[in-house]
């Protein structure tokens, strides 16, 4: 179907005219070409695609050793002995587990009044400059986090914090253990402080995000009754959000579980399982950090990587999750509006 | 006011004027709306005083550092000597952008496929979740990662297996803006180019990426500012090296790396030269993110 009138236009642009809108297909004068470079974009797409098995294969495969010796006892075991060559992840999930959860319960209430405040009380002038250096917050670095808070919150935390704590829940009986023990500074409450500060501006960031999708008619019908700000927020716009929220939170936990060089500097390094969180204690990432380089001989070397596909897995589910519920958000957004 | 008049008054009020400022449930309703407001914006100042706390530390104990010149062309010293960060300014320097070179190629055309070719089949979408997650994977795995498939296999620590880590790092961040971006590209430029005979790599490459060029520069600006402080993927490929060294299939000595080591060494003078790094790069990815915002906002 090619027209005379077109071959102007032919010359012009050097190709054939197609006639047939589809993209897909190509023209006439180098198939080859258009072939050639949709095939290079789905090479790399499958190259991205592939890289998550292949860390997850890599780590699979240089922990055989451990694998195969200690099975799944591996995770509950409390051993941690490189001269005996005994080994086990207890110590380590539980530091990843507690100075994660410390970063949630002070990240995410926090999170949502900043997310709070920037879309509904900033006056329009504010948000940008006050949401940019929330994001910063993301920008620093974890080695400056790390270093920060050994030489200049830990020691602050020490003298100022940790004895009220102690002074005030020590004493409650259970409860109390969890603040029993001498003040050093560096420990799991610390690392669980800076982590909290860390994961502030990502939670943040996605609270807004889901935020600013609720449908203005249904924040308007509820003030339009006369309902306050705060009854606005918390019964139209978390309701509407909740599933979205709830991925923002599992991605700062997400960071929060991988997080090395600022955990590595403050908690302190110890291979104990201590009830207290003053105590110093250990967490994958930074065990890693730490020991890995220095490891020598199959088995331990073998452990740590074990260490580090369990983070994988640990991270990659959460992740994923995450990933999964702002995806089913999206997806309500174009039928519930 | 006792509970009698006040349950009338409530009542009366209702039926008069439900917002009504005497209305005692309509005032509680209002003063708990004002705690809880306060609160979100202390909140708001709980978040900014750690960024200034952070920022004016790194000022107060780094400015010094910045200032001498020795630390920009001196070699990084033995402990109780003096000396600077030049082979560390250097080795972060040279494994930035090699990381940079390697993994940006690779993400734009990845990208490329999820925005432009993808529409069908499972590879796109499958993709465009896996990168999600990569995204925020630990760092620390990525490192083990390169450490297995690379450096385990020639037998020594590099700056290549560090600039490979790096660029692993920067594929996900690349691949998302890059997809994002092009996503914005209105069809109906692609149709223009379809409708005067375009074949579709020149469509892409003449017409889309030029439409979304600063917002995948921006990416790629995010993506260097992202990995020049990484740390941790640099520990067990990079390693370190006390000297200047221009081998890349060698140890080289990297900031992260040296900070880390500095930092946690018992040595004041390392300290020093520490906060004088930490400041440096804290600064370099500052101003990374801000110059990628401005640059991002002119085209909004």
């Amino acid at each position: 179907m090619r027209a005379t009138t077109l071959n102007g236009l032919q010359a012009a642009t050097g190709v054939n005219v197609i006639s047939d809108p589809q993209r897909s297909r190509p023209a006439r004068s180098a198939p080859w070409l258009d072939t050639a470079f949709e095939w290079l974009t789905r090479v790399f797409a499958f190259f991205v695609f592939s890289i998550l098995a292949a860390i997850l294969a890599s780590l699979l495969i240089g922990s055989q050793v451990t694998l195969q010796k200690y099975g799944f006892a591996f995770i509950w075991s409390a051993d941690w002995n490189p001269v005996t060559e005994e080994f086990g992840a207890l110590v380590p999930i539980f530091g990843t587990l507690v100075t994660s959860l410390i970063a949630m319960l002070i990240g995410v209430p926090v999170s949502f009044g900043i997310a709070l405040f920037l879309t509904e009380l900033s006056p329009a002038w504010l948000k940008r400059p006050l949401g940019t250096a929330i994001e910063l917050l993301a920008a620093i670095p974890s080695i400056i986090y790390g270093m920060w808070g050994l030489f200049v919150f830990a020691p602050l935390f020490q003298t100022h914090v940790q004895p009220a704590l102690i002074d005030s829940l020590g004493g409650i009986p259970y409860f109390g253990a969890l603040f029993a023990g001498p003040p050093i500074g560096i420990g799991m409450l610390t690392a669980g402080v800076i982590l909290s500060v860390m994961v502030i501006p990502f939670i943040t960031a996605v609270m807004r995000d889901v935020f600013d999708i609720v449908p203005p008619m249904l924040k308007e019908s509820a003030y339009g009754l006369g309902a306050t700000t705060w009854e606005v927020v918390w019964r139209v716009v978390l309701p509407y959000t909740r599933v979205g929220v709830i991925g923002g939170i599992m991605l700062g936990l997400g960071r929060a579980l991988g997080e090395t060089m600022a955990v590595t500097f403050v908690i302190g390094n110890a291979h104990r399982l201590a009830t207290s969180l003053m105590a110093p204690g250990n967490s994958i990432a930074s065990a890693l950090a730490n020991e890995f380089t220095e490891a020598v001989g199959d088995v331990y070397f073998s452990a740590l990587i074990e260490l580090g596909l369990i983070l994988f897995l640990i991270t990659t589910i959460v992740l994923a999750l995450s990933k999964l519920l702002l995806m089913q958000l999206a997806k309500g957004e174009g039928t519930q509006t | 006011m006792n509970t009698v008049t006040s349950m009338s008054a409530e009542g009366s009020a209702r039926a008069a004027n439900p917002i009504d400022a005497a209305n005692p449930l309509y005032r509680s309703r209002r003063q708990v709306n004002f705690v809880l407001l306060v609160i979100s914006g202390f909140a708001l100042a709980f978040g900014l005083f750690w960024l200034v706390w952070i920022l004016g530390t790194l000022l107060y104990e780094g400015g010094h550092a910045l200032a001498r010149a020795t630390l920009y062309y001196q070699m990084t010293p033995p402990p109780g000597a003096d000396g600077g960060l030049a082979n560390a300014i250097a080795g972060s320097l040279v494994m930035v952008t090699v990381g940079t070179l390697l993994g940006t190629p690779i993400g734009i055309l990845a990208g490329t496929y999820l925005a432009e070719f993808g529409r069908k089949g499972w590879l796109a979408g499958a993709t465009r979740f896996l990168n999600d997650v990569l995204l925020s994977a630990p760092s620390i795995v990525i490192g083990l990662f390169v450490y297995s498939v690379y450096v385990a296999q020639v037998g020594h620590f590099s700056a290549w297996a560090g600039s490979i880590a790096l660029g692993l790092i920067v594929v996900p961040v690349v691949v998302r803006t890059t997809d994002d971006m092009l996503k914005l590209v209105p069809n109906s430029l692609r149709e223009a180019a379809m409708a005067l005979g375009c074949p579709v790599w020149k469509m892409v490459t003449f017409v889309t990426y030029q439409a979304a060029r600063t917002g995948i520069v921006t990416g790629i600006l995010l993506a260097v500012a992202r990995i020049s402080g990484e740390t941790a993927p640099l520990l067990f490929t990079a390693l370190n090296n006390q000297f200047w060294s221009n081998n890349l299939n060698a140890p080289m000595a990297n900031l992260p790396v040296v900070i880390f080591q500095f930092a946690m060494s018992p040595y004041e003078d390392w300290h020093r030269l520490a906060w004088g790094g930490a400041a440096l790069i804290t600064l370099a990815v500052l101003v990374l993110n801000i110059l990628a915002r401005a640059l991002f906002r002119k085209t909004d």
